[in-house]
């Protein structure tokens, strides 16, 4: 049984606060505010242009989808370390739909395969009451061989197809908002300090969107309603803090954990379809280079809460990007925002009388500053490093803050007290 | 029936009952892939010739060092998944320090071999390290360490390289520092790695660790109850990271073989994922010493079989790798229901005991 140790919570950092209205708006000014900073200071147009954000929002998907996939299945109780084999089986179930049926086809059988690794690991961990992570790391292993044997059998002789890649999927209609679009891209151009960063930001979401992204952001409120604000979503929840006690209320337990893994394989399954068919327009092996795992840490950066898993894919979908399209200079621009920010998380744990965390802060943060005063480019492995470096410091400045269910990795098994 | 061997008994049944339910699932897999289900099983379960016999000894050695390393967390329910970038960063520390020759011959060895042992604890130190003094899960922070490994290693090799052909890689180990293979299986040229004494010699090291000195007891007691570990005394924080370094220390040899054996430098082809394969083998092997070794032996013995397919059976090799998730799920899956058997039997001959038709819980 791994239960994620429970430490301690100082007094003061209860639950995260939540997401009201005006705090995300505060929080994108002040992005705004600083990105627009940034970019006046140093020479690095390229950070926070509209085809960089679009670029951000294409690779924060697939990651979203798999936090998205993680969060249903831990808000029931388990551990899904499987998302990265269930996004292998979406790849391949989208490269074969896409050759049968077509885009849309694609999406449902990359979501079906995916769902059939949920319930694999539904049925391992639930019923027969295997350690989750022992279940994920075999579904992990079962999923690669499996795309790998099924693409070398279904895609081997096909049109521009071969034995580790389907014939090009069909591509999905695009999405772009009349009227807005043309608008933001306006007041990008002008270079208006803060107000063109919103302009960048305003076109990237709605200049042609892929229509499977728009989908993703819907499951997101969907998740969020269903999950928070329906009888279902309370019972669910209630499985994975404490299952002895839902059932005691008369919940199905293994229904619904049954049900959130399945929806939970479905949702990585979509991530691993979007790769396939909105970004690479392909299936490859090896497609997912380790999505799965990411769409893991965005989830629990996001401290198990959608708004908290779409900040997470966003920010590690935007430092992937970044490494990739702008190149070393932007990277080297952003070491001074995140050195600068730092510095300031230092100062306010120290203002809220926490002088360890705000020391580990401070020294990160002038570290930083001092690489970014010192060399001129960031070399491209350490942008690729972003995402998990950043995994690595949230979780060890704020595990503390982090609230995961209560009864997750625990073994549950009907009538008997855990 | 002897009461050691009724003990015994359901250790073996969930092996035999996991092999058997994989062979089904795979067999079914193939009945509506349509692929020719015989000759995939003849080619397999195919006498391998003394060829095949020494690669399968290789890569079972190298996979045995690699289910140690998962082995050694995992009995204290200490889910080291980067094994791998551990194995990766290590091998690439002692290739460089091999290449550079700074001391003859053995010496040089030697010292590349420390170095893995270090680098590889100190890189699986860092997550037992924020395990206990911040709380981060192990297996976020050890997914997270091997990426990093990944691109911290590319940038190193990058660094420190010379080009070979067309490929980079690190200075090349000189004539001097290699290990020198054993002719052991007659009737072929192919030798097995002299640095397969290192797998035995590791693999002796746990069992006397696990079954024979106080820290091995330690390190079962506090996979068994963390709580009744700390209330008799052991400190859990500190066995936490002495298990993740030695985890990593071990992990840090596993390239050594193939280091010395084989490659002789660390380049882009140097053999990925044979971290991954090891937590397999050890949940295979249940993280006995000597099951990690059938386990070992058997995912070895499958990846060399499996090459053939594609020859005699125009079958895709990455059919292996279902066999071996499906063989690796179906032992955890075995084990359970076994147990959750001898438990009831129990429940139910301590209830006929008792006099109560019903049994109790215990």
């Amino acid at each position: 049984m791994t239960v994620i140790p429970q430490q301690e919570r100082p007094a003061g950092a209860t639950r995260a606060k939540a997401w009201t209205w005006p705090r995300v708006l505060l929080a994108v000014g002040v992005t705004l505010v600083a990105v627009a900073a940034l970019r006046a200071v140093t020479d690095a147009e390229q950070i926070f242009t509209s085809g960089t954000l679009r670029t951000a929002v294409a690779a924060a998907v697939p990651i979203g989808l798999a936090g998205l996939g993680g969060l249903w299945s831990e808000r029931a109780g388990v551990i899904n370390i499987g998302l990265e084999g269930m996004m292998i089986l979406g790849t391949w179930g989208a490269g074969y739909g896409g050759y049968v049926w077509g885009p849309w086809g694609a999406v449902v059988l990359g979501m079906v395969c995916g769902a059939l690794g949920g319930l694999l690991h539904a049925m391992a961990t639930v019923s027969f009451g295997v350690d989750h992570i022992v279940s994920g790391v075999a579904i992990n292993i079962i999923a690669l061989g499996a795309a790998q044997y099924l693409a070398a059998l279904a895609f081997t002789g096909l049109p521009q197809g071969g034995p580790t890649q389907s014939p090009p999927i069909p591509s999905l209609p695009n999405v772009t908002v009349p009227g807005i679009s043309e608008a933001a891209l306006w007041l990008e151009d002008r270079g208006w300090f803060a107000l063109s960063e919103l302009g960048a930001l305003l076109a990237a979401v709605t200049t042609s969107v892929s229509a499977l992204t728009v989908v993703a952001l819907a499951l997101f409120a969907a998740t969020a309603y269903l999950l928070w604000h329906t009888a279902f979503g309370l019972r669910l929840r209630s499985c994975g803090e404490n299952p002895v006690a839902a059932e005691s209320l008369g919940v199905s337990v293994y229904l619904y954990k049954y049900v959130a893994i399945t929806v939970s394989g479905a949702m990585a399954g979509l991530g691993g379809a979007f790769l396939a068919i909105v970004a690479a327009g392909i299936y490859r092996d090896g497609q997912t280079g380790g999505r799965g795992y990411i769409g893991l840490a965005s989830m629990i950066f996001g401290n198990w809460r959608p708004s908290g898993v779409l900040t997470g894919a966003g920010l590690f979908g935007y430092t992937e990007t970044l490494g990739l399209r702008s190149g070393p200079a932007s990277v080297h621009a952003l070491l001074l925002l995140l050195g600068l920010g730092l510095v300031v998380i230092a100062l306010w744990q120290l203002a809220r009388r926490r002088p360890a965390v705000s020391g580990i802060a401070m020294a990160l943060g002038l570290l930083v500053v001092w690489i970014y005063l010192v060399t001129d480019v960031v070399p491209a492995e350490f942008t690729s490093l972003t995402p998990y470096i950043t995994t690595l410091l949230v979780l060890s400045l704020a595990a503390q803050r982090l609230r995961p269910p209560a009864g997750i990795g625990g073994r549950y098994r009907r009538g008997e007290v855990m | 029936m002897t009461a050691r061997l009724r003990s015994l008994l359901p250790v073996l049944a969930a092996p035999v009952l996991a092999l058997v339910m994989a062979v089904a699932v795979t067999t079914l897999v193939l009945l509506i892939a349509g692929d020719p289900v015989l000759l995939v099983w003849q080619t397999i379960l195919s006498r391998p010739d003394p060829r095949n016999i020494v690669n399968i000894i290789n890569a079972g050695a190298v996979l045995y060092l690699s289910g140690i390393a998962a082995a050694i967390g995992f009995r204290m329910k200490l889910f080291n998944i980067g094994v791998d970038g551990q194995y990766r960063i290590a091998a690439f520390v002692a290739a460089w320090v091999a290449g550079q020759a700074w001391l003859p011959g053995v010496l040089n060895t030697v010292l590349a071999l420390l170095a893995a042992v270090l680098v590889g604890a100190l890189w699986a130190g860092i997550a037992g390290v924020l395990r206990v003094t911040r709380g981060v899960h192990e297996v976020i922070s050890t997914i997270m360490l091997n990426f990093t490994a990944t691109f911290l290693v590319a940038y190193l090799l990058r660094k420190v390289a010379v080009t070979r052909g067309n490929l980079i890689s690190t200075e090349p180990v000189p004539t001097g520092g290699r290990v020198p293979g054993v002719a052991l299986i007659p009737g072929t040229p192919e030798e097995v790695y002299g640095l397969v004494v290192l797998s035995v010699v590791v693999g002796v090291a746990y069992g006397v660790m696990l079954s024979r000195t106080r820290f091995g007891f330690e390190l079962r007691a506090t996979g068994q109850s963390p709580t009744a570990a700390m209330a008799s005394g052991i400190s859990v924080k500190r066995m936490t990271v002495v298990a993740m370094l030695l985890s990593g220390a071990v992990a840090g040899l596993i390239g050594m073989p193939l280091l010395f054996g084989e490659y002789y430098s660390y380049g882009v082809t140097f053999q990925p994922g044979l971290g991954f394969a090891g937590i397999a083998v050890a949940l295979l092997g249940r993280n006995h010493p000597v099951g990690v070794a059938f386990g070992a032996v058997l995912f070895a013995y499958l990846d060399e079989q499996g090459n053939k397919l594609q020859i005699f059976a125009d079958v895709s090799p990455e059919l292996v790798l279902i066999v071996q998730g499906v063989i690796v799920m179906s032992v955890v899956i075995a084990y359970e229901s076994v147990q959750r058997y001898v438990l009831h039997r129990e429940e139910k001959l301590v209830g006929a005991a008792l006099g109560t038709d019903e049994g109790v819980r215990p």
